[in-house]
């Protein structure tokens, strides 16, 4: 029953959530109505999730703290920088967290060799989050803030894991709002704003002693201004100034499922279709193997991910008549990219049931092929490989 | 001889409302599901290499790279930060 009241109360949560908007009273038609909506949407999540009635408890994330290294470069790119993440519980029903990330990018990429100068910029983001454990289920806020020089990100979200059938089952439900500011390299009067909508819900399922399986669909929506200020688009060879459409919203699905072989070693594959209404649709492969050595000294993961998509309906390599909408945005084209990655985890310290840290390492690399996105310079299709690097120590206490 | 008169369709189930009743049934039966992987044989369940996403910052870094490249995005498992930056 309890489980009944769980789901149901948070889908009346989530369908009023995404429903028409409510009657306007005087105060939601003010300012502070997207705070209010937010706030109605977050209580029929809650609402639904406190309704349960189980005495077994959820578990709290682990507390840790991790030092990253990371690093990608590809196609003229390269960005690299610190990642820090520290959490810790607060008593048995709370854990906050705090985190800190810097991206220094150098970007000399195609779209900017070929219309603009190179440049550097560094981008920060700072994050906090707060966990909170109530019988079943597990509760997260987070916000985050992301700033560079041209563009300004914002974000808050909350999200539901909710044990059901004697923790069988998990039901995830999952609600983010984005507000970005796009700014403009020596234009201080150039503004634009770009909001977002995340809605989540997935289902991950015990099948036997050594397999578990998800379903997951998340749904974002974008409004506002969803190009590049300093993007162009082709016609007839001539450079113009690239038009996105001003509202997107898309769709993914996921399936995943993964398997113990024996004590040491596991498999897990993964498919994503993705759907959007600018005409986007996108597949998806993933599949990895994992195994300990050494008496679990060592935790080795491989995986190969493989991507593909087709072109956005306003995409072209070079227009041969002016649309309203234009875009020569090579992530909008049609592309697929190939990735190889291997992990390697050492756990160079472990005191049981105090502390353990680890010493990590994780290589990519990918492989990206485009189809009807051509080097102007060439006049071939661009292709180009990257790799992505990422150094980091954690613990666990 | 009297012609047979037509009858009104009977109007069918809306597929709303067929999703809705299988969704209700299939929760229902749920209940009388008696857990058939008891607790004690999660063990494999719980370790970590079960857990392929198990560091958060590294995961969050590679969905960073899939997100500025590709337009698909979502049903990850992992919290963007809702940068939009390329």
């Amino acid at each position: 029953m309890a489980a009944i009241e769980a789901a149901t109360g948070a889908a009346t949560g989530t369908a009023t959530g995404a429903a028409a908007e409510p009657a306007p009273s005087a105060l939601a038609r003010g300012p502070l109505r997207p705070l209010l909506r937010l706030a109605s949407r977050l209580a029929g999540l809650l609402g639904g999730m406190l309704a349960t009635g189980h005495a077994a408890a959820a578990d709290l994330p682990e507390d840790r703290a991790d030092a990253v290294y990371h690093s990608y470069t590809g196609g003229g790119v390269t960005a690299n920088g610190p990642a820090l993440l520290l959490r810790k519980s607060i008593d048995d029903a709370f854990s906050v967290s705090g985190t800190y990330y810097v991206d220094s990018v150098s970007n000399a990429s195609i779209d900017v060799v070929t219309t603009a100068s190179r440049y550097h910029e560094t981008r920060i983001e700072r994050g906090a989050g707060l966990d909170y454990v109530y019988r079943d289920a597990l509760i997260s806020l987070a916000a985050s803030n992301s700033k560079e020089p041209d563009y300004t990100a914002n974000s808050a979200s909350l999200d539901v894991a909710q044990d059901v059938f004697g923790g069988m089952t998990t039901i995830n439900l999952g609600y983010s709002r984005g507000w970005d500011t796009v700014g403009k390299h020596g234009y201080p009067a150039f503004s634009a704003a770009a909001n977002h909508w995340q809605y989540r819900a997935g289902v991950t399922q015990i099948l036997s002693p050594r397999w578990l399986a998800s379903v997951n669909l998340e749904t974002v929506s974008d409004e506002g201004y969803l190009g590049s200020p300093y993007r162009a688009a082709r016609v007839f060879g001539a450079a113009v100034p690239e038009t996105d459409p001003s509202t997107r919203s898309s769709r993914a699905l996921a399936v995943r499922a993964v398997g113990s072989i024996d004590a040491a070693s596991s498999v897990r594959a993964e498919y994503r279709y993705f759907w959007d209404t600018w005409d986007i649709r996108a597949n998806t492969v993933e599949v990895g193997y994992s195994r300990y050595v050494e008496q679990q000294r060592w935790l080795l993961d491989g995986y190969l991910r493989y991507y593909k998509q087709s072109h956005a309906s306003f995409y072209s390599n070079d227009f041969t008549t002016e649309l309203t909408y234009m875009s020569r945005n090579r992530q909008l084209s049609t592309f697929d990219d190939l990735g190889l990655g291997a992990k390697a985890t050492y756990s160079a310290l472990r005191v049981p049931a105090r502390y353990e840290i680890k010493l990590n390492a994780a290589l990519e690399r990918l492989r990206f092929q485009y189809s009807d996105f051509t080097d102007i310079r060439t006049g071939k299709n661009y292709s180009f490989d990257a790799t992505v690097l990422e150094l980091y120590v954690s613990a666990t206490f | 001889m009297n012609a047979e008169r037509p009858r009104p369709a009977r109007p069918a189930l809306a597929p709303r409302s067929l999703l809705a009743l299988t969704l209700a049934a299939l929760l229902l039966g749920g209940c009388a599901i008696e857990p058939w992987v008891k607790p004690y044989e999660r063990e494999r369940l719980a370790d970590p290499i079960m857990k392929p996403e198990r560091d958060m910052l590294a995961e969050k870094h590679h969905e960073h790279v899939y997100d500025v490249r590709e337009a698909a995005r979502g049903a990850t498992g992992v919290q963007g930060g809702g940068c939009g930056c390329n």
